[in-house]
């Protein structure tokens, strides 16, 4: 397959893991047919394309479909090899950025997402402490990474500041919507700054939820995912 | 490449570890090999990874690398000139990554239910759920010779490690694989005849004993 076939992308705006696709389709420029997943209701055609985990996002590329948000942003950045790399070209740099990404996905979300899982204090202030010590290690990986750059890819925005910038929104919804700073000027001061630039990124903007729309839909469906008793 | 220091941290028994020892033979490479007592970490270790402070790390030329996928990726970036573990064609890579991640979220946990599970249901489940896993991968393999088609790669490379211990989820767990994933006992019996691959790898007798200890000793 080309960079001319059809391209479609199974997600759904709110998803983290779909805003990075969506934004290594902006850095390429590439066009694409982005369609809508209804979270609460698998469709036949996301079970068909993702039998494995059943989830979005789901990169469609004429008729073959790639699974798991990393996966698709490192294909982009295979077939799209015109356009602005994504990935490092340094094989150091780019282990550094995979361990990095990986430490995300498989450490730090684990802790944010425990953030939102429950209404009960305690067990939210232990998720709360971890997110906040998780970016403080990803503020020292920020601080060598960027080398004094605006971006963790350096002058442009690579894989590891999609990794990251994916979770932003929800960043800012989870720290309203429960009166707490996640990132904060005097632990991260660093990343507060490039969540700032990350957010004016021109691939960014359009992808990025607005916040007060994302609080709505986090107010409807935090509920539900949790499970949590009807009001009486 | 005549200069470079290469060295692995790394553990005996441990799948992970086993991926990078049979990307390094498969490339011919000469490294120093550290064993590290996980119970007791070396200074290196947590200085290398800071913050995991878990095998495997390759050190190269003083800069460390950690994530046993990241380092067989780095491994096949850098000494790129012989044996090529990654396919080349973009969507084969995909695929080859996403059944590689299949196995890092699915086989080492479900396996360690069967083994260190206390409870019977529990482990039925565990096992119920590990067979599945591995008939969704003997589905992927399909007729082929190696999940990469007609050469050893990646995602062999991925896989044929947790066979070290597949003796002990059977053994722990009453059940055996062979019985319930015949073509992929083929496929594992193919692989061990590669040299990198058998040369990497320890007696599953022995990685059960490992693993008796380690359930006496909890």
């Amino acid at each position: 397959m080309g960079e001319s076939d059809e391209v479609k992308l199974l997600g759904a705006w709110p998803s983290p893991l779909a805003i990075r696709a969506r934004i290594a389709f902006n850095i390429k420029n590439v066009n694409y047919d982005f369609i809508q997943e209804d979270v609460e209701a698998k469709s036949e055609l996301l079970l068909k394309l993702n039998p494995v985990h059943k989830r979005i996002p789901v990169l469609v590329h004429g008729d073959k479909p790639i699974c798991e948000s990393l996966i698709i942003v490192e294909y982009i950045d295979d077939v799209w090899s015109s356009g602005p790399s994504i990935l490092p070209s340094d094989p150091y740099d780019r282990a550094i950025a995979r361990f990095w990404a990986t430490y995300i996905d498989e450490k730090w979300f684990s802790y944010f997402k425990g953030i939102n899982a429950t209404l009960q204090e305690k067990p939210k202030k232990a998720a709360v402490d971890q997110t906040v010590e998780g970016l403080l290690v990803l503020e020292e990986a920020f601080v060598k990474c960027s080398d004094g750059k605006p971006f963790f890819g350096g002058d442009q925005i690579g894989y590891l500041d999609l990794a990251m910038g994916g979770y932003l929104a929800w960043l800012t919804v989870t720290e309203n919507m429960n009166g707490i700073k996640l990132l904060d000027q005097a632990k991260t001061p660093q990343l507060l700054k490039w969540a700032e630039r990350f957010r004016q990124h021109p691939a960014v903007i359009g992808v990025m939820p607005e916040t007060e729309r994302l609080t709505e839909y986090a107010n409807y469906i935090l509920p539900k995912m949790r499970g949590d008793n009807p009001p009486k | 490449m005549g200069d470079d220091k290469v060295v692995l941290l790394d553990f005996w028994p441990s799948s992970y570890g086993m991926r990078v020892r049979i990307a390094l033979a498969e490339k011919g490479i000469k490294y120093e090999a550290r064993e590290e007592n996980l119970v007791d970490k070396s200074a290196l270790l947590q200085e290398m990874n800071p913050v995991h402070k878990m095998i495997p790390v390759l050190i190269h030329n003083g800069k460390p690398i950690s994530e046993s996928l990241v380092i067989v990726h780095y491994i096949d970036e850098v000494w790129n000139h012989k044996s090529p573990l990654l396919p080349s064609e973009p969507y084969q890579l995909s695929q080859a990554r996403f059944w590689a991640d299949y196995i890092d979220k699915k086989i080492y946990s479900i396996g360690k239910r069967v083994w260190m599970g206390t409870k019977w249901e529990d482990q039925e489940v565990a096992k119920k759920e590990l067979v599945e896993c591995l008939k969704t991968l003997e589905g992927e393999l399909g007729d082929k010779l190696y999940f990469g088609g007609d050469k050893f790669g990646f995602l062999d490379l991925a896989l044929i490690p947790f066979t070290t211990w597949f003796y002990t989820y059977e053994t722990f767990g009453s059940f055996s694989i062979e019985n319930e994933c015949p073509k992929l006992m083929v496929w594992a019996t193919r692989c061990m005849q590669k040299q990198s691959v058998s040369n990497s790898l320890p007696d599953p007798h022995k990685v059960y004993d490992f693993a008796l200890q380690l359930k006496h000793n909890c």
